[in-house]
């Protein structure tokens, strides 16, 4: 978790996403604890109460887990939820915007198509 | 701890540094204390610190007024730009007298400051350079663990890095011992991260004072086609806009967008961009002037 903070969005909601995208990269596994909110706030040089929100945004969606005295921990359903979250905003955060950039510059619907083939090709 | 100003005015050297300000600062927070040049942050702080009375309206610290109340002044350390300290004494004395001022004073913490800041101990203040007079004025403050703690621009000839330490210092002492820490400064962008609230003061009153997360909740940029843009925000209060290009960009603060809109993109101003839309003189072209 070293990716940089943005002024685009609230740091809390920040905060929520990179514990996320850990999960989903199975950097964070089911059972596994997360790091604390003094750690996060060491970490980005940000008030506590910043980082506790954007933690306890997680708790409400049953992505973490408070165990008493010892720490935030990810839940059995984590990545489940996570996944599902992030693939219902898909279309509106990157297939919407991808397409009106391809409008923009005049690419086809059958050269916007083989970008994403050609992508798909070199994943392995 | 309780920090509340009610209808407090303030004439100093003749100017109304304070117009009727009503704030109340509670909590174990850092708070961010904002305001041009002339707004009346110093003088707010100084009232705090029971520097001097108020010239009408109340200034009180859990219900007392601070003003010749050692019983309230103690709670409270205020660290300024300069002048903190008397010039002949060394940095040896000011840390013997502040141990003997503040009652929560941490000795062993103030010692690894002066390691960390590689002060010398037997320096006079008048022998010190701006930033090791900073560095001296951060480890008061911090080690005194004072309930109240207040830095006004406390950094002063430290460098990028000396101040990033410094905000290293001031989580870790804030998280080991929560407190209420007023931190006032024009590097807004490097602190605001820091604060949990954040109160502007503008002409000697308050304009706004949120939640440090509320603030960035509260506001938005749009920003697209021209009359895409300005159908969105027609009737609504505008902090500032501009256009280029066929684009224009306009900044809410506290009003809602209705309705959908595919073609306008919706992003986030930083605290500080904010603080200089809400509170920037406009700069009128000559011949523009009536």
């Amino acid at each position: 978790m070293t990716e940089r903070l943005n002024e685009d969005q609230p740091i809390f909601i920040q905060i929520a996403e990179l514990i996320e995208t850990s999960i989903v990269e199975g950097d964070r596994l089911a059972n596994e604890q997360v790091p604390s909110t003094n750690e996060f706030a060491k970490h980005y040089q940000i008030n506590p109460a910043t980082a506790a929100k954007g933690i306890n945004l997680l708790v409400d969606q049953g992505i973490l887990f408070k165990k008493r005295g010892v720490g935030m921990f990810v839940t059995e359903d984590a990545k489940q939820i996570i996944l599902a979250k992030r693939q219902e905003r898909f279309y509106t955060h990157y297939v919407q915007p991808l397409l009106q950039e391809a409008k923009r510059i005049s690419l086809t619907q059958e050269q916007l198509l083989d970008f994403i083939k050609e992508g798909f090709s070199h994943e392995d | 701890m309780k920090i509340s100003a009610t209808d407090l005015n303030k004439i100093y050297k003749k100017e109304q540094a304070l117009n009727h300000l009503s704030l109340t600062l509670e909590g174990n927070k850092i708070i961010g204390l904002l305001g041009k040049n002339g707004a009346g942050k110093t003088t707010l702080m100084r009232l705090i610190a029971g520097h001097f009375q108020p010239t009408s309206g109340q200034l009180e610290i859990n219900g007392q007024s601070p003003f010749n109340h050692y019983s309230i002044t103690r709670d409270v350390c205020l660290i300024q730009e300069n002048y903190n300290f008397y010039e002949k004494f060394t940095i040896d004395d000011i840390l013997k007298i502040s141990a003997v001022f503040y009652p929560n004073w941490n000795a062993s913490e103030a010692e690894e400051l002066v390691t960390l800041f590689k002060l010398k101990r037997k320096r006079k203040i008048s022998a010190l350079s701006k930033g090791m007079l900073s560095a001296v004025g951060i480890i008061v403050g911090l080690a005194s663990h004072s309930p109240i703690t207040i830095f006004d621009e406390p950094y002063i000839g430290l460098d990028a890095s000396y101040r990033s330490t410094f905000y290293d210092l001031l989580l870790q002492s804030y998280q080991e011992d929560p407190r209420l820490i007023i931190l006032s400064t024009h590097l807004i962008d490097e602190v605001s991260k820091l604060f949990e609230e954040v109160a502007i003061l503008h002409d000697g009153k308050l304009l706004l004072h949120e939640k440090a997360e509320d603030l960035a909740e509260n506001h938005c940029i749009v920003s697209g086609p021209v009359k895409e843009v300005d159908k969105a925000i027609e009737g609504k209060q505008v902090l500032h806009q501009s256009t280029l290009l066929g684009q224009k960009t306009a900044i809410l603060y506290d009003q809602e967008i209705d309705g959908n809109y595919d073609s306008l993109t919706f992003s986030k101003a930083s605290i500080q961009e904010l603080f200089v839309y809400l509170t920037k003189e406009e700069v009128v072209k000559h011949g523009d002037r009536n």
